[in-house]
């Protein structure tokens, strides 16, 4: 599923880095919503299975949408604005007991 | 009037779910009667420990039967899956009591000492600080060490409560929720009519009362004095981190699922289920000192949940000496003692006997004496 901003001439002058790549986002964006824009499906995978998610309530109900952001692990990327040089991963599996990477 | 059902049991708690899916194995048929989810829920609210160590000190007989029900859990867990589908998650291996202090070490040391002189059949030994860390590595500077025992163990409560409900429907028997019981009426010739909130009245040959805190007022009616209070505890749930811990402990338990709870509250706040900022911070805090790579994972929720308490904080096993065939049982360890509940209480009390409940546990104990 592809999902498509509905301002046909939005401005996306400023960027997210996912996992290396840019993101350009729009003004008000969260992280989820930017991500999504860009087409990128897998924000996740599970702790317990490993099975991939993807954001679900879009409200900050759900918890599928947990990333890395700017170092600090489990954030939600639906309440999380975006802004800009943001630093997003994919949370992999249960996040580390250990010393947390910091930013 | 039709006779209705061999056994009734009131309350779908932990208590009363266990001894209803007993008694349904050993062939009688149950009526397992649940309050509505306004109901304080014991069962639902608590930390998942099957613990033995220091339990019983100065009363032989609690520790003996507590130390009965840490040895048949593995075979209820196996029993439950087996019949149910439902994998009440239980895990042993040990459980660890953490030692801040010389004074908890001391502390330790006698509860070991005092367990042996009453001939708990349990092995209790104390761990130094480097024995400690082969089991848990993550431990922080200002742990010295810990107890360790070989019968402690954990379970998930819920699914444990739902393994009991379902099992208790597979075995013939009936679970009818929003059943909040109000009156019981002993018949002539025996039985009694159980009156429901909704105006239903339900026949049953013998009856269990298991209803928590709910209980007193019913087990006045049967003439037992059962005073009953609630202490509130609170518990809280980080958000799912790697599995570090691998043993049950008395403050902090790590689900197989990575989640981690943080617990042990002791609060007189009444019927109140509510939480309070100064206790999580303290259980957050403790959670921190024993493991610091805890500090940086974020509180996800917390609750309160009320226990049951009677004045000397042991069980109550009693029928009512005035009308056969009725019986109270409430306890504050649902969890640890749900393997004696089910597979020796729940069969015995099926043909109307107290049988291996220790007889030092009647409410007897707590009438008062004529000066």
């Amino acid at each position: 599923m592809r999902f498509r901003r509905i301002d046909p001439a939005p401005s996306l002058a400023h960027q997210i880095h996912f996992e290396g790549t840019p993101i350009p986002f729009a003004e008000g964006d969260t992280v989820a919503g930017a991500l999504l824009a860009a087409g990128i499906g897998t924000f996740r995978t599970t702790p317990v299975t490993g099975a991939p998610r993807a954001p679900y309530c879009l409200m900050g109900s759900c918890f599928d949408c947990l990333m890395r952001i700017d170092g600090a692990e489990n954030r939600r990327a639906c309440m999380t604005p975006a802004s800009n040089g943001m630093r997003v991963e994919r949370a992999r599996g249960p996040r580390p007991a250990g010393e947390e990477r910091m930013p | 009037m039709t006779a209705g059902h061999d056994l009734a049991v009131i309350g779908g708690g932990l208590i009363g779910a266990a001894i209803a899916w007993g008694a349904a194995r050993s062939g009688a048929d149950v009526l397992l009667l649940d309050e509505g989810d306004i109901a304080l829920r014991a069962a639902r609210g608590n930390f998942g420990l099957v613990w033995l160590q220091g339990k019983g000190l100065g009363h032989p007989d609690y520790m003996h039967w507590s130390i009965r029900a840490g040895r048949l859990w593995p075979e209820l867990a196996r029993l439950l899956t087996e019949e149910t589908g439902i994998d009440p998650e239980w895990r042993g291996g040990g459980g660890l009591n953490f030692c801040l202090s010389e004074a908890d070490l001391a502390a330790r040391r006698e509860m070991i000492a005092r367990t042996a002189d009453a001939g708990g059949e349990i092995d209790i030994r104390l761990l130094d600080r480097a024995e400690l860390r082969a089991l848990a590595p993550g431990i922080g500077p200002e742990v010295l060490g810990a107890s360790l025992s070989d019968l402690d163990g954990e379970a998930n409560p819920l699914l444990t409560l739902r393994a009991f409900h379902t099992g208790v429907q597979r075995q013939g028997g009936t679970l009818r929720s929003n059943s909040r019981v109000q009156s019981l009426h002993p018949m002539a010739g025996g039985g009694f009519r159980i009156g429901l909130a909704d105006g239903a009245e339900l026949p049953a040959q013998r009856l269990v009362l298991a209803a928590g805190l709910g209980s007193e007022t019913l087990a006045a009616q049967l003439g037992l004095t059962l005073p009953l209070r609630p202490e509130r505890g609170q518990i809280v749930v980080t958000e799912r981190v790697a599995p570090f811990l691998h043993h049950p402990t008395n403050t902090i338990r790590q689900t197989r699922d990575g989640t981690v709870l943080l617990g042990s509250s002791h609060e007189d706040v009444g019927f109140s289920t509510g939480t309070d900022i100064a206790t999580i911070a303290r259980l957050c805090n403790t959670g921190a000192r024993l493991f610091p790579a805890l500090a940086e994972a974020r509180l996800m929720r917390a609750w309160g949940a009320v226990r049951i308490l009677t004045p000397d904080g042991l069980p109550v096993y009693d029928g009512a000496p005035d009308h056969p065939g009725a019986f109270v049982v409430t306890c504050h360890s649902g969890v640890t003692l749900a393997s004696v509940h089910a597979l020796d209480l729940g069969p015995a009390l099926a043909r109307g006997r107290l049988g291996p409940a220790p007889q030092t546990m009647r409410s007897s104990r707590f009438a008062l004496s004529p000066d």
